[in-house]
């Protein structure tokens, strides 16, 4: 009972974070959340790379190289091919490569 | 058009399914190992479907965490989510009946996938967008089953896949970077969260980066605006 609680209360405090500017901005967008709904996204998905790379040590050993080399990888490539699918199979395989054989 | 709708949106899933796979399963194992079966792992990922709160809430459920803790740890786990929504007003406009399931599911990874607001060409961009969503998520759902129900007995090491997320965040910038001449608000992402990290530390500076991000742009909305 417990659990199902507090999985209903995770579930609902999401949804609620998900809903609520849609609710709150229902008849019209201001101009400056409409501003924010175009200059965010490159923002969140840099702010994203750097949450995923936050647990990287670059003063010890393996000094971040692996994650240095794969972001280069899937950077590259995505340049390259403009194809999400390809940029991030090279890149993830790489990444499985060097820390399972090298590092 | 629906059926190539349907594999637009496969196939714009595809970089997800892999990465959801591997999550799901992460997520599933840690569960079983908490001592929840199949029925608790798949009602989390079908009613919360957030794969870092769902982490996080193993521990909460396993060590019977008050339902206000529950609450704020939600809270600062999840809210970017208010981000992606605030970025999605005008683009979910006018997505009628799919537009509830598609607020309801949109996770980091959904988000980077439908962000820049394009849709393929001659497909149904409404449909498109939630048969995305609705693909992601049952991507979530099947990974989460399988690793509770499977547990520790993949074949091969799967070591390092779980940088396919990681992979895809950094596939969705350089996208965006080479899609604009104007990369301030990349670089104040990146550069925001950079200091944030250094200064509050891995454990907290989620949050203090999004009131970075957010005060930068919103003193750089003159000259972003004008450069448009």
């Amino acid at each position: 009972m417990k659990t199902a609680l507090i999985i209903a209360v995770m579930a609902i405090v999401t949804a609620l974070l998900r809903f609520l500017p849609f609710l709150v901005f229902r008849s019209k967008t201001p101009k400056y959340v409409s501003y924010l709904g175009k200059v965010l996204p490159p923002a969140v998905m840099g702010m994203l790379v750097i949450y995923c790379l936050k647990d990287v040590t670059p003063m010890a050993y393996p000094y971040g190289i692996p994650e240095l080399i794969a972001v280069a990888c899937v950077a590259g490539v995505q340049a390259w091919k403009r194809s999400a699918i390809a940029s991030i199979l090279s890149g993830t395989l790489i990444y499985m490569v060097l820390i399972q054989l090298v590092f | 058009m629906k059926r190539k709708t349907v594999k637009q949106a496969f196939y714009t899933s595809l970089p997800v399914l892999a990465g959801y796979i591997v999550l799901g399963i992460g997520f599933g194992i840690l569960l079983r190992n908490a001592g929840y079966g199949v029925l608790w792992a798949a009602v989390m990922s079908i009613s919360i479907y957030a794969g870092s709160l769902q982490y996080v809430g193993v521990g909460l459920i396993a060590s019977g965490a008050s339902l206000i803790t529950t609450a704020a740890t939600s809270l600062m786990v999840n809210a970017r989510h208010l981000f992606y929504s605030i970025s999605m007003i005008d683009k979910y406009k006018g997505a009628g009946k799919y537009k509830p399931y598609m607020i309801f599911a949109l996770t980091d990874e959904t988000y980077s996938l439908l962000c820049d607001g394009k849709a393929p060409d001659r497909v149904d961009a409404n449909l498109y967008r939630f048969l995305v969503s609705l693909f992601n998520h049952s991507y979530w759902i099947i990974g989460g089953i399988i690793g509770n129900l499977l547990g520790a007995v993949l074949p091969f090491s799967s070591a390092g896949i779980e940088f396919s997320m990681t992979a895809l965040f950094v596939a969705s910038l350089t996208e965006q970077w080479l899609a604009t001449r104007d990369h301030v608000p990349a670089l104040t992402g990146l550069l925001s969260t950079l200091l944030c990290l250094i200064v509050f530390g891995r454990d907290s500076f989620l949050i203090p980066a999004m009131l970075l991000i957010t005060l930068v742009l919103t003193l750089l909305r003159g000259r972003e605006e004008g450069a448009k």
